[in-house]
């Protein structure tokens, strides 16, 4: 193969493609995972509100989110990425499939970082009269935010792994890129380009996430 | 008397557990007057931290009543209760601080919450920090923070509002003894100055001693005693009462046929209690049964034959004392006596 204009330029948008599904699904995931996450914590049966029936409700959902395999809901959920986005192939018709398997992932995941809060600190603010309300906004998510984002570089990370897959349905990016022209058209050099190429894509987010999360960290001297 | 600033009425809180119900609490009945610093003390398990709870209604009672200022919490709706629980502030034995804010906005936070405006907020929590001074730390974060100092900011955070109770669930048990006697003086201090009654759960009598003027007694979800605390301290009524106020000083040490000693006073200072200063470092008796001592121009001279406990590690410790306060000593048989 040659390594010609046309092929830097494939790698180019492979990049920008990734970089794009994974961001836009994953906020788009955290706009749902994350008042989940936090509606986990509350109504259990030792949190703020508890409502243990809905609570078992939610958690069996979220299970049985998780449990389908991401490939498989990637077929499952297209039709409705035809419904919202007009369509079923390329980077954007991934948006939805993303968006609904990491949204029970980043559920379970703010909901584990909510958990390691200390339960006197809530108790304090209750004592202030806080209300509900307070303690989740002045509270839970300030007093939780290196761990949040800790879960973050973790989801993010995963949502790229799973946007790499977007090849088996036409979609783009450096995954397709893989897929397509490294495997299936036999160009060994081009998949591992996109490999190691998706490798620090992972490593710059995990990074980012933590040194962010340290950063802020206030229980650092 | 004062006013009662807070009445608990035949007050009762069972847990349900997996293991059935616990009774916590039982038939409880307090009055506690505008002004005094209240102690309520119990051994760990007595439920003395759920009925401080039961006060601000943290913890809702299952049986009746805690009136504040002559208001029923029990028939109030929440948003009354959260509005109640801002007069009453309470300090925790584990601080409880927001680790992510530093002092003035841990300081700032209860007002943050009732809507205080701001600037009006920090120049208040200036001015808290320096009642319990630490002004200088303001900038600091909780991590930098000593224990006591933990606990200080946490004292001017539960004053923010201008409470009218301060609840202290065991807030010197986390803390070493002088930071204890320091975060006592400035509850007293503030008890006196601001006029903010104080009810102070603990399982050491020191600190009721220190600064409470009277004192409840809680033993097995049941409140034992109540009194000031010079009546309950010279004459407990109760079994736990006793065991809580003489401790270890009713210590019931067995002699039998254990060792004893003669001391030989060789001229040391007769001002000096020797035996009394044994029995308090070693926090042990001893029986004394053979004493010959005179006073010659402030010197002690002559003997003394002190019997030991049986228990090896207490006889140990009463050697081991008196050679490191270099008292001539020897042990005599039952033939030298």
């Amino acid at each position: 193969m040659t390594f010609d204009a046309s092929t830097v330029e494939m790698i180019k948008t492979g990049i920008w493609e990734t970089v794009y599904m994974t961001f836009l699904s994953s906020f788009l995931a955290y706009v749902i995972g994350l008042p989940l996450g936090v509606l986990l914590v509350v109504i259990d049966e030792d949190g703020i509100r508890p409502v243990p029936w809905l609570h078992k409700i939610l958690g069996v959902v979220i299970n049985l989110l998780r449990s389908v395999p991401f490939l498989i809901l990637l077929f499952i959920v297209l039709p409705l990425s035809k419904l919202i986005i007009g369509t079923r192939i390329g980077s954007p018709a991934m948006i939805v499939p993303l968006t609904i398997a990491a949204a029970p992932y980043i559920a379970r995941v703010v909901e584990s970082s909510l958990r390691e809060i200390d339960a006197g600190v809530i108790e304090a603010a209750k004592s202030m009269g806080a209300s509900n309300w307070q303690i989740i906004w002045k509270v839970l998510l300030p007093e939780c935010r290196p761990s949040l984002l800790v879960g973050a570089a973790l989801a993010v990370t995963t949502i790229l792994s799973y946007s790499a897959m977007a090849g088996f349905t036409g979609g783009g990016g450096l995954g397709a890129i893989a897929i397509n022209n490294g495997y299936y058209r036999n160009e060994p050099f081009l998949m591992w380009v996109s490999v190691v190429l998706l490798v620090v894509l992972v490593q710059i987010i995990q990074e980012a996430g933590m040194r962010l999360s340290r950063l802020g960290d206030k229980r650092i001297r | 008397m004062k006013q009662p600033i807070i009445q608990i009425r035949n007050l009762g809180k069972e847990f349900k557990t997996s293991s059935g119900t616990v009774r916590a609490l039982e038939g409880i009945n307090l009055d506690i007057y505008q002004g005094e610093i209240f102690g309520i003390i119990g051994l760990s398990g007595a439920g003395k931290s759920t009925l401080v709870r039961c006060i601000n209604y943290l913890e809702v009672p299952t049986e009746g009543d805690v009136l504040f200022e002559g208001e029923s919490l029990a028939s109030m709706t929440p948003a009354q209760q959260r509005k109640t629980r801002r007069s009453m502030g309470m300090i925790f034995q584990q601080f409880n601080l927001l680790a992510q804010r530093n002092v003035i906005r841990n300081v700032c936070f209860p007002m943050e919450l009732s809507g205080v405006p701001k600037k009006e907020a920090r120049a208040r929590a200036m001015e808290l920090l320096k009642t319990v001074g630490l002004e200088e730390k303001a900038k600091a974060y909780p991590v930098q923070l000593s224990g006591g100092q933990k606990q200080r900011v946490a004292i001017a955070r539960a004053l923010a509002m201008n409470p009218k109770v301060i609840l202290c669930d065991e807030a010197t048990s986390a803390l070493d003894p002088n930071t204890t006697k320091s975060i006592l003086a400035l509850l007293k201090e503030i008890n006196q100055k601001m006029g903010v009654t104080v009810i102070m759960i603990t399982h050491e009598m020191s600190v009721i001693e220190s600064i409470c003027s009277r004192v409840a007694i809680i033993d097995q979800s049941r409140i034992a005693e109540v009194g000031s605390v010079s009546e309950i301290f010279s004459e407990p009524k109760t079994r736990i009462g006793r065991q809580l106020i003489l401790g270890d000083a009713i210590h019931q040490a067995n002699f039998g046929k254990s060792k004893k000693v003669r001391i030989i006073f060789d001229g040391r200072e007769s001002e000096e209690p020797v035996i009394s200063n044994l029995v308090l470092a070693c926090r042990t008796p001893v029986n004394i049964l053979y004493a010959a001592t005179r006073d010659l121009d402030g010197k002690a001279m002559g003997q003394m034959i002190i019997q030991l406990p049986e228990d090896e590690t207490e006889a140990r410790r009463v050697y081991s004392y008196l050679k490191t306060v270099k008292i001539p000593f020897e042990e005599v048989t039952e033939y030298d006596v």
